[in-house]
């Protein structure tokens, strides 16, 4: 069935069964490859993407729930909140084995996206659904505060 | 994991991979590594010869270990898989500081597979293969020698192009410069002629005291970027053209068979190409991983268990607490005359210690690529182990394994996992392409429920001990330990010595403290369930009994838990130094605010050539522990990368964090009862130490382990906390306060 789905921007169609989840759909028929598969379940956040700006597990979305929504994957993350993220993640040596990353980018931008300020207590609840085995989480921690001091200097502290 | 013996019985290497050289590198670099002339690889005694020319090329330098390109990159080549512990990072950062190479200008790229080149020195050389925190350690001279011998050839070409003495030239941030005649170069312009010299037999190397890359705080990780903007390829990433998907049914208990499968349903979900028996099971291959997913379940395999394992988790306990009573057992230490210490003993404290059986769950869930041609096998993987996955994958196609050839990717995390003697997901990849005549290209994934059901544990243990203070105030350690051996029945059986295992009882009391007394036994357990290393092997359970006797001991005897230990580390220098430095940072002799439910306890441990000592304050509510805060003092030799030190030890923090809160796999009737993050649960954000600071003893020594011996100490060191703050005593992982709270047969007398 023909399904067609905005990515990063551009309107792809895509011949595949609507039940397929968003993660499949998007690595193994989009070849985008940065979403990763950690459960299934919606339980460890590696498969973190944005629809219309909200983190969405896609390891339980069906493909045909995003039609007619945006999606955004790390590959196409481009807010100033993403950028920031990712500045942040590399400048404290976040990444260990790096393979959850990309669900913990997207988790920790959409949450300065609502959150310019957030607490200790506000990350570990926003990050409370993305599993790190590296336990990075303290410089997790870390990273997301810079980010958002990073922001708020460039907005002159409106962020 | 690691090796302190082993067999020869590594798979013979291949030659390089030749798709990255052109015709000429690649049979120069064969022919180099046949004659032993090889760039880096001068061993003790097996100095070259006689000169040779270097490996030259068209425009670049070309050797084992280092390669120098006119676009002024410098490669290193790395023989050790990065699964997170920064091996991309530190083994570049040695080549770096002897090449005087700028940081900005390193990569780093995995070897392919062959031995000798890049076999393991700590594993004899004749295995190339990742662990037991032997990485750093066992390439420190081999590529401090590759930088100083490359910074050698360029000064030695640029003298010649400029016409000065090579005395006269200095290397600084990867430019070649001299000061009487004004000329300067990058290496990238001189690499071509570099690689026209002669290959020195000796180079001097640096005084660590001039190191300005080693040991320097701020350096990035070589990866940092690629793993924050979801470039970094791992296995899953892989595509082929033409590629396929596909997942296995395995038996629903260890050491079932396949006797009989029906396909029917299974072929005919959409997407589903084929159906195929291979040894572990049956395969179901696809265009996309939902449609192999699908035909899985929709699969009917009858199973012969026969030979399966029917026992639960709860019968292998009575049996090995039924086995820790039976006199006869594997003597492991036996010093001084325990058992009569121990009967006149003026404080004496006893405790029995049980372990469950542990998952490694690494996030990206085991996979593997296999590309397969008549005479040629290609594997992609994040392999652990490379000659014994190129043997193995070899085995499993018919081919010989200079036929393999293996292709290393980062891997998402393996904490042991993917070193496994039959190389169980690389076999099976090899396997699927076989039974399907290489017609394809295909990927294998496991999933989270195949990862978290599909065995090769840390085993299930228990133990017994007791220990005791003299009216002399010598102490008296008796212990009996009972479980799997890891090796046994393995190629890596010859670890074992006169019967005991060090990957099962290494690390045990009277090694790791001066004890005038001790009788430490090992009961080894015969079961059907896998069993592997585990991020620190023995130490994961032998340093937390040893820890928390001790520390039981210290209190029975009324004295401090940092004083105690030291009076028994006077031929531990290292243990007491890390023990000392985690004192000093923690404000180990100022008064701690108790009451609320707070405590702090301290642990020390050395393992993989490394000492950590952590103190440990907690938060005790209700039947919850919260861990406020942890400091942590690592001694490690020379930090090459501190900053990738300190990641290691607050990762091994965590790691143990999850096995003594959460972490438990259990079986029952031979089927394993957890399958996801739900029922296996692992450490997240929340549980998370606000704060973990970690400080490394100063050192010259050459560097030791680092990506394991942070785990080991956390969870005594929480346990003694909780003893500290409610005088419960905590012997079994995970932690249950609400059992511990009901009280057992361990007490002190």
């Amino acid at each position: 069935m023909a399904i067609t789905l905005n990515v990063n921007g551009k309107a792809q169609e895509l011949d595949v069964d609507p039940e397929m989840p968003l993660l499949w759909a998007i690595r193994d028929h989009l070849q985008l490859t940065g979403t990763k598969f950690g459960c299934g379940m919606a339980l460890c956040g590696a498969c973190t993407v944005h629809i219309d700006g909200q983190p969405t597990r896609s390891c339980v979305t069906p493909v045909s729930a995003a039609q007619g929504r945006q999606v955004t994957t790390i590959e196409g993350l481009a807010t100033p909140a993403g950028h920031a993220v990712q500045e942040a993640w590399v400048s404290l040596n976040v990444p260990q084995c790096g393979y959850c990353q990309s669900g913990q980018v997207m988790s920790a931008a959409a949450l300065l996206a609502s959150n310019s300020k957030p607490s200790d207590a506000d990350i570990d609840s926003a990050m409370a659904g993305n599993i790190c085995r590296c336990a990075t989480y303290v410089r997790i921690r870390a990273a997301i505060h810079q980010a958002a001091e990073t922001l708020s200097a460039t907005t002159g502290g409106h962020g | 994991m690691y090796f302190r013996h082993f067999e020869d019985n590594a798979a013979p290497g291949s030659v390089p991979r030749p798709s990255d050289l052109t015709r000429r590198e690649f049979l120069t670099l064969t022919t180099l590594a046949g004659t032993g002339l090889t760039l880096g690889l001068v061993l003790p005694g097996c100095a070259p010869k006689s000169q040779s020319s270097a490996v030259a090329t068209a425009d670049r330098l070309v050797m084992p270990f280092v390669r120098i390109a006119p676009d002024n990159t410098v490669t290193v080549i790395c023989k050790h898989l990065e699964a997170g512990q920064g091996v991309w990072t530190g083994l570049p950062a040695i080549v770096a500081e002897e090449l005087d190479a700028s940081w900005e200008q390193m990569r780093v790229e995995s070897a392919p597979a062959q031995v000798p080149l890049y076999g393991n020195l700590a594993f004899g050389g004749k295995i190339q293969g990742t662990g037991g925190s032997t990485a750093t350690a066992n390439s420190w001279q081999q590529l401090r020698q590759a930088g100083a011998t490359a910074r050698a050839m360029l000064v030695a070409a640029a003298a010649k192009q400029w016409n000065v003495p090579a005395a006269e030239i200095t290397v600084s941030e990867g430019v070649l410069a001299h000061a009487g005649s004004g000329h300067k170069a990058t290496f990238g312009e001189l690499a071509a002629r570099a690689a026209q010299e002669l290959v020195p037999t000796a180079v001097g190397l640096k005084d660590p005291a001039t190191f300005k890359i080693v040991g320097n705080e701020k350096l990035p990780r070589l990866d940092g970027r690629a793993k924050s903007t979801g470039k970094q390829q791992f296995a899953i990433d892989v595509m082929l053209p033409g590629m396929m998907t596909a997942v296995v049914m395995r038996p629903p208990r260890f050491g079932g068979k396949v006797s009989a499968f029906d396909a029917t349903r299974a072929k005919a979900v959409p997407g589903v190409v084929d159906v195929v028996q291979i040894p572990r099971g049956v395969a179901v291959v696809a265009r996309d991983m939902w449609s192999a997913k699908k035909g899985r379940e929709a699969l009917t395999v009858t199973w012969d268990e026969s030979g399966a394992e029917k026992r639960g988790t709860t019968e292998l306990m009575k049996e090995y607490r039924a086995m820790a009573g039976e006199k006869e057992a594997v003597s492991v230490v036996r010093r001084g005359e325990a058992e009569a210490a121990l009967a006149h003993a003026m404080h004496r404290v006893e405790g029995e210690f049980e372990f469950p059986y542990l998952a490694h769950a690494s996030m990206e869930p085991l996979t593997a690529a296999c590309r397969l041609a008549p005479d040629k096998c290609e594997i992609w993987a994040g392999c652990q182990f490379q000659t014994v996955d190129q043997g193995n994958a070899a085995a499993a196609v018919g081919l010989k394994p200079e036929q393999v050839f293996i292709n290393t990717l980062a891997a998402g995390g393996t904490f042991g996992r993917r070193a496994n003697p039959e190389s169980d997901y690389i076999a099976e990849v090899a396997s699927i392409a076989k039974a399907t005549e290489g017609r394809y290209p295909v990927r294998l994934i496991w999933t989270r429920e195949d990862d978290i059901t599909g065995g090769r544990y840390r085993p299930l243990y228990y133990h017994r001990a007791t220990a005791a203070i003299g009216k002399d105030g010598k102490v008296a350690y008796r212990q009996r330990i009972v479980g799997q051996s890891i090796v046994a029945d393995t190629p890596f059986a010859g670890m074992i010595k006169n019967g005991v295992d060090p990957t099962a009882v290494g690390g045990s009391a009277p090694e790791q403290y001066d004890l005038d007394h001790a009788d430490v036994s090992w009961s080894p357990a015969k079961v059907g369930v896998p069993v592997l290393w585990w991020r620190s092997v023995e130490n994961t359970h032998m340093a937390f009994s040893k820890e928390v006797m001790i520390d039981e001991l210290a209190e029975a005897a009324r004295k401090d838990p940092v004083e105690f230990r030291l009076s028994l580390l006077g031929k531990h220098p290292r243990a007491a130094g890390a023990l000392k430095l985690v004192a000093e940072k923690s404000g180990w002799d100022k008064p701690f605010a108790k009451g609320n439910g707070r405590g702090r306890g301290v642990a020390v441990h050395e393992s993989f050539g490394s000492v950590v000592a952590q103190v440990a304050e907690v938060t005790v509510s209700g039947d919850k522990i919260s861990i406020d805060r942890v400091v942590c003092a690592v001694d490690c030799g020379i930090a090459v990368t501190p900053d990738v030190v300190k990641a290691q030890m607050q990762s091994g923090i965590g790691y143990g964090l999850s096995a003594a809160l959460t972490g438990r796999i259990t079986l029952t009737d031979g089927h394993v009862d957890q399958s996801n993050f739900h029922q296996y649960q692992v450490l997240r954000i929340n549980e998370m130490p606000r704060a973990i600071e970690v400080y490394i003893v100063p050192s010259t020594n050459p560097p030791s382990g680092v990506g394991e011996p942070g785990t080991p100490p956390i969870a005594p060191a929480v346990a003694n906390a909780v003893r500290s703050a409610t005088g419960i005593r905590l012997h079994s992982l995970p932690f249950d306060l609400t059992a511990a709270r009901r009280g057992s047969s361990q007490k002190a007398t």
